[in-house]
């Protein structure tokens, strides 16, 4: 009989509906038949113009209805769509969700398209006085609405039937962890028996991709976008945007169990640690990211030996990889060059506000399915990061634990822990 | 009774158009009469709160700290220094490096003078994502992105002020400010945390941070108002206000064990969504306000009402329904600071505790006075267009 106390005698979590979408497709059967099959999602970019800029390929999901419709609308979908088949799976009432939401979502801002309407819907002044002034007079909430932080989480609550005052989080590229992290939170504190994690991005605009590009954080490999995120290569050159959704129901074993619901994975750890060295660079020594393994690894109560298999933060710079490597060889000593290793971004580029939630999805499968997706593009190792990146291939494999990274800018680390089966 | 798990505040960190600390807020808060600091010409026919004066270097040391930052994430870093300080943690490296951290946060500041360029360039351009691709890639700041990040507030704070145990932001107006105290306080109570900064900032001298709210029509026009006195007035009813306030949580028997001084106790803390549209707010804020302070005596309430017509209305007749409540809508003097107004209303609520004195009424038409010593006071933020919260606030 399972136990529904962990080690340090909190709730267990457990989960039992998982959603997922990205630029490979919608759902978890799509995604993970072409992340097995080693497909990439990456591709040119059509949803704007491409004149004047250095990056022209992205992971933009591109095939739902409000793909066009401005990062705002395009994340609430993303973020239902998700939800809707994790809630689904967890077979539970997807009017009356009955847990809290905890939402990691990108920062708003106005859309570009909305702001070149209201301005030129007028003629008086200029700028912001004309911007104001044509607000004020607005019949409509729509465009309001698309610029309040707590809007999506506002209409999934409604979408959902979720309890209480949905979180709406951002802790950078580290966000969909965090969300997981404070679902797992709130049932361990006994506030709830289950929680709805969402993390959801769908504000690959222009813009974003000027303002990733200034910072010469993102791949220019053009002419070959699948080719363009290879994580741990000697060649890698910067991320690829991407946009996608994972959704997890978290649920109390005990819960989970009593109702009779599939226990799809349990969620052992969390643990993050705050960089203080600089905005988007880690401390030379890594001692931040080591020490948020160390913390999520304490918290699952599990010992370095006992992780088989590492969903990698991997965004393809050549900073991150190369921290990674440096945190990970640190935590894990030499069983580092003998354990798998891989980068979902490989195929599904860096989704940002969402990545933690969809990595974490995909690490459930992996260890679900005893399959663990490779890292593409894999054909130039950088001699200094000695790793077993499940080159290019998927590889069977019996995976009983995962540690999912989360690093983001701002100092965020964030790491997770999963387990195929309650200890 | 006291419980070793008890919520602290330990240190308070404040800033607004009326000064920065906790006693400048004190004495000018407590002393009858005060007129709000206004500034009614730069963003006419709005009305705002304006930032004091501020030395940066007094909690930025660094200026290459500074120049990466705009205004709001300066204002909230130096709120957090203030707070810090006050809790005697800043500098204290084994205190900062295990504290946690979550930040209430909306966006930083566009580049007013770029969007004007472009906005004005697209009267006579049909291919306006070109010129957009055109004007971004060779005129935005590259590192302006960075001060525009909501979650960059966080993250200065650790660079400047070495918090690291954890940082988290959490976004949606006043909402993100009730989340994030109520979260914080909930990890303290439970042994996950044991000592936690708290806060958040807004920077309203920025065209963006008014069409934040003006998109609805929320802003009010014309000549100022108390908080308590737009209904019907041109405009939306809102009158914002830069600061920023940032409280230091802590469990009771670590705030002990380092000897410091405690203003308050953080008691029960209560949030809600009300559907609007379909008519709930006014009983989502008696739910609330039953939860959060069940009658006990008179009660003082420092409400964080933003003016915004529904919401005022409702928050003002629910907290008159008790005879025994006295309110005081701080907005009225420090105008309506989005996601750091929650937090604001607690910190001002523990000062009331802490000197064992009532603020007097800051609208003599529309609040009352409160005789004795305020013992429990609670704190609202009822938010302009969505969430609700409410904290009660109890002698230490």
């Amino acid at each position: 009989m399972a136990k529904f106390r962990d080690h340090m005698g909190r709730p267990v979590v457990a989960v039992t509906g998982i959603g997922v979408v990205t630029s490979l497709g919608v759902g978890k059967s799509d995604n993970w038949a072409a992340l097995t099959s080693g497909k990439s999602g990456i591709h040119p970019i059509t949803r704007f113009p491409v004149d004047h800029l250095n990056t022209r390929i992205s992971g933009m999901v591109d095939f739902l209805p409000s793909s066009s419709k401005g990062a705002s609308l395009l994340t609430y979908e993303l973020a239902e769509t998700a939800a809707q088949e994790a809630v689904g799976e967890a077979g539970l009432n997807s009017g009356d969700f009955g847990g809290p939401l905890f939402l990691a979502s990108p920062p708003v801002e106005l859309d570009w398209h909305d702001r070149f309407s209201l301005y030129n819907s007028d003629k008086q002044d200029s700028g912001a006085e004309r911007l104001l002034r044509v607000a004020r007079g607005l019949k409509e909430l729509d465009v309001f609405e698309t610029t309040q932080f707590g809007s999506i989480a506002d209409r999934l609550a409604d979408r959902f039937g979720t309890r209480g005052l949905p979180i709406t989080l951002s802790t950078a590229c580290a966000s969909g962890a965090t969300a997981i992290q404070l679902g797992v939170e709130a049932i361990r504190r006994g506030e709830c028996d289950r929680a709805l994690s969402i993390g959801a991005d769908g504000s690959a605009t222009a813009e974003a991709l000027i303002r990733f590009s200034l910072l010469s954080a993102l791949s220019t490999h053009n002419d070959n976008p699948e080719k363009a995120s290879k994580p741990f290569s000697k060649d890698r050159d910067g991320f690829v945007l991407a946009e996608g959704s994972g959704a997890l129901v978290l649920e109390s074993l005990e819960a989970a169990l009593a109702r009779g619901a599939a226990v799809l994975g349990i969620l052992s750890g969390c643990g993050e640690k705050a960089d203080d060295f600089h905005r988007t660079r880690s401390k030379p020594d890594g001692s931040p990211a080591i020490a948020a393994v160390r913390a999520a690894l304490a918290d699952a109560g599990l010992g370095e030996d006992e992780i088989d298999y590492v969903n990698a933060h991997g965004t393809s710079t050549p900073e991150n990889d190369k921290m990674e490597h440096l945190s990970l060889s640190t935590v894990f000593g030499e069983r580092i060059g003998s354990m798998p290793i891989s980068s979902n971004k490989s195929m599904i580029g860096h989704t940002l506000s969402a990545a933690g939630a969809v990595e974490a999805a995909f690490s459930l499968m992996t260890m679900r399915e005893s399959v663990i997706p490779p890292t593409i593009n894999y054909d130039n190792p950088d001699p200094a990061i000695v790793l077993d990146v499940v080159p290019n291939k998927k590889r069977d494999a019996q995976v009983r634990t995962v540690l999912s990274n989360s690093f983001g800018f701002g100092g965020q680390n964030t790491c997770l822990v999963m387990a195929r089966e309650p200890v | 009774m006291s419980s070793p798990h008890d919520v602290v505040i330990t240190g308070i960190g404040l800033v607004s158009s009326l000064g920065e600390g906790p006693d400048a807020h004190w004495q000018k808060l407590a002393q009858p009469g005060r007129e709000p600091v206004l500034e009614a010409a730069r963003f006419a026919p709005y009305t705002v709160h304006p930032l004091p004066e501020i030395d940066w270097n007094l909690q930025i040391a660094k200026r290459g700290d500074q120049r990466q930052m705009e205004t709001w994430q300066r204002l909230g870093t130096y709120a957090a220094g203030l707070a810090l300080d006050d809790a005697g943690i800043k500098g204290h490296d084994e205190l900062c490096t295990t504290m946690d951290m979550v930040v209430a946060a909306g966006g930083g500041e566009r580049d007013e003078a770029v969007d004007a360029d472009i906005l004005a360039a697209s009267e006579n351009r049909n291919d306006r994502d070109v010129l957009l691709n055109e004007k971004l890639t060779t005129e935005l700041r590259p590192t302006l992105f960075l001060a525009q990040l909501s979650n960059l507030l966080a993250g200065n704070i650790s660079i400047v002020h070495k918090v690291t145990g954890s940082s988290r932001t959490f976004m949606g107006e006043e909402g993100a400010g009730v989340a994030a105290v109520e979260t914080a306080a909930a990890r303290i109570r439970s042994g996950q945390s044991t000592h936690i900064l708290v806060g958040g900032a807004f920077q309203t001298e920025h065209s963006d941070m008014l069409l934040g709210y003006e998109l609805a029509g929320y802003l009010h026009r014309g000549p100022w108002k108390p908080v308590w006195q737009r209904q019907g007035a041109e405009g939306g009813g809102v009158v914002s206000g830069s600061g920023g306030a940032f409280l230091v949580l802590e469990q009771r028997e670590h705030a002990a064990s380092r000897g410091r001084k405690i203003y308050a106790e953080l008691g029960q803390i209560v949030s809600g969504r009300a559907r609007r549209s379909r008519g709930e707010l006014d009983a989502e804020i008696a739910l609330l306000l039953k939860q959060a302070a069940p009658p006990n005596g008179k009660l003082l309430a420092m409400s964080g009402a933003s003016g915004a017509h529904g919401a005022t209305i409702a928050e003002k007749s629910a907290l008159d329904a008790d005879p025994a409540i006295a309110t005081r809508g701080f907005s009225t003097l420090t105008g309506h600071m989005k996601e750091a107004q929650f937090p604001f209303a607690v910190a001002l609520a523990a000062l009331a505790v802490d000197r064992k004195a009532a603020y007097p009424v800051f609208d003599a038409t529309a609040e009352k006075p409160f005789e004795g010593i305020p013992a429990r006071v609670l704190a609202t933020a009822i938010g302009y267009h969505q969430f609700e919260g409410m904290a009660l606030v109890n002698t230490a």
